[in-house]
């Protein structure tokens, strides 16, 4: 229905169909996304090329999730997304319609924390801490894939997310020890 | 970011009508990956962006049983993987060597073919064949260390950036494209091309065409191989690879080889030289190391990027015999 009229609606008026036509000369005019975040069901409104890093730190209020380089080189915004660990720095929140997201904040449940973030504190696996959120996000994925993966396995999963305090061996026996645990 | 309309088609024929006749007007949105960064940067600054992820047949995947493949634009690099299993080890063993599993959930098959230079006067703004104020060449007498070692005469000097694209030129792809006329195919090795000027892409896809997808020939009797170089091991991409499709005889000797070389042209290069040189062949390290050899024969560095050839020699050379096995 609307997605025929597309064509000739992007020429005539962009109101017509916000959903699929979106302008950003009319500023007001951003697009409606509904994803779920951590359980929750959420509606924003937000341009189709905002970082889903930005929506989930500005529109949300999960500042949880880091912003280290911006680029897809860190990892310190990784989120999960349908399953998958990706850098919320690159992903266009126009691509999360019906997204099922989890973020840093969705580890815990019921005050108690997720495996891997008892395991992060029992071994030390934190200094500074901005590679951390990006870190258990990246362990949550591969151990929920998973569940006793090897130490070259766990190198691999985090090879997107850069330390510079640790030296990585923390972090390696945390997520080995998280597993175990499980 | 400039203001730009947002479009988002469910097929083809809307997407391909959607799009502008010229290059610069609109932009196509994948996984998002690249183009995210270059609009923020002001890099390209389209009037209209047409997101594709919502024509499903974008991501579909066939594997008939005669060992072809069919791998649709909007496929992952991570489904890549898990789907061309053990079959394919040109393509499986570059697409592994794709950064993070952050980046191979999000990256799609298209979108790496059609990632823009990583040149960094490029991603700094000073254009795809980068010149100064005064029109001086900025690339040749700059900070050229990453830069074109081969296929770099004219002022094209990048590299092309796709890990991708020499595996599938190895294994003799064909990229599916659609477009206003319809539906077409190009050779891998015929898709990409050097710009010749700003405004020019590095491909020769028409600004109103989308990439439908890859289709791989039969492998089967066909040994493949990817071998990169790297600075370190992720979060960057390669300083020269290598891939390399043989068949061999009863005797092991070589039917039929293919070489393409990645990151040391603004193509993709094909070493056709070196792939004669094997044929008739018994691989073994002197021979593989002899076809490296062949394959930079033509190699002008720049003034920084001469240990790039030794790099891509060795990259052609492990290739090879890791393709043998
Ligand atoms: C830190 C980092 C390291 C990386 N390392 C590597 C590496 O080692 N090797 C490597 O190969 N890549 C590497 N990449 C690049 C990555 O693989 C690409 O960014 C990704 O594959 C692009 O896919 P996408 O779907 O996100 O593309 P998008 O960003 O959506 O699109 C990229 C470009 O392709 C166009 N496009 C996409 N799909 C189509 C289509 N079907 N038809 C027409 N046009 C289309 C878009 O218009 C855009 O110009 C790296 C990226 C980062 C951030
Ligand atoms: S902030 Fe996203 S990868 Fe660094
Ligand atoms: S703890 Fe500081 S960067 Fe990892």
């Amino acid at each position: 229905m609307c997605i025929v009229s597309v064509i000739s609606v992007i020429s005539v008026a962009k109101n017509v169909c916000p959903n699929l036509v979106w302008s950003d000369l009319e500023a007001k005019k951003s697009m409606k996304l509904n994803f779920r975040v951590n359980g929750v069901e959420r509606e924003i409104d937000a341009p189709p090329m905002k970082r889903l890093l930005d929506a989930l730190r500005e529109d949300l209020r999960l500042t949880g999730t880091k912003e280290g380089c911006g680029e897809g080189e860190c990892g310190a915004c990784s989120v999960i997304v349908d399953g998958e660990a990706l850098n919320s720095c690159l992903a266009p929140v126009c691509q999360m319609q019906n997204a099922n997201i989890i973020t840093v904040e969705g580890l815990a449940r019921d005050g108690k924390l997720d495996p891997l973030q008892q395991a992060f504190l029992e071994c030390g696996a934190a200094q500074c801490g901005i590679c951390t959120p990006g870190m258990l996000i990246a362990a949550r994925a591969l151990l929920d894939a998973n569940r006793r993966p090897s130490r070259d396995e766990i190198k691999e999963a985090i090879a997107g997310n850069l330390c510079r305090c640790t030296g990585y061996v923390k972090i390696i026996d945390a997520i080995e020890q998280a597993a175990s645990a499980a | 970011m400039q203001k730009f309309e947002y479009a988002s088609p469910t097929t083809k024929e809307q997407a391909v009508a959607l799009l502008g006749k010229s290059w610069g007007e609109t932009e196509v949105l994948a996984g998002g990956t690249d183009l995210l960064s270059l609009m923020k940067d002001f890099i390209v600054t389209p009037k209209r962006v047409v997101n594709i992820k919502g024509i499903a047949e974008l991501s579909l995947i066939r594997m008939p049983r005669n060992g072809s493949a069919n791998i649709g634009a909007l496929v992952t690099i991570e489904q890549l993987i898990d789907t061309l299993g053990r079959g394919f080890p040109a393509i499986t063993d570059a697409a592994k060597g794709i950064t993070s599993p952050q980046i191979r959930n999000m990256g799609t098959v298209g979108g790496d073919l059609l990632q823009r230079p990583r040149c960094w006067y490029y991603r700094a703004g000073f254009g795809l064949l980068p010149k100064g104020e005064n029109g001086e060449p900025l690339v040749a007498n700059g900070d050229n260390r990453y830069h074109a070692i081969l296929g770099n005469d004219g002022e094209a000097k990048f590299v092309n950036p796709s890990s991708l694209a020499p595996a599938l030129i190895a294994l003799n792809a064909k990229i599916k494209i659609f477009g206003p006329a319809g539906g077409r195919e190009v050779a891998a090795d015929k898709f990409f091309v050097a710009p010749r000027s700003d405004s020019d892409r590095e491909y020769t896809l028409e600004p109103n065409e989308i990439v439908m997808g890859i289709s791989i020939p039969p492998t089967l009797g066909v040994r493949s191989a990817t071998y990169e170089v790297r600075q370190k091991e992720a979060l960057d991409w390669p300083l020269a690879a290598a891939s390399v499709a043989l068949t061999l005889d009863a005797a092991k000797k070589v039917k039929a080889a293919r070489i393409a070389l990645g990151h040391v042209a603004p193509t993709p290069w094909l070493a056709e030289a070196a792939a004669e040189y094997l044929t008739g062949k018994t691989i073994n390290e002197d021979v593989a190391a002899e076809a490296g050899k062949i394959a930079l024969a033509g190699a002008k560095p720049l003034s920084r990027n001469a240990y790039k050839v030794q790099l891509a020699r060795v990259a052609v050379k492990r290739a090879i015999l890791q393709a043998a096995g």
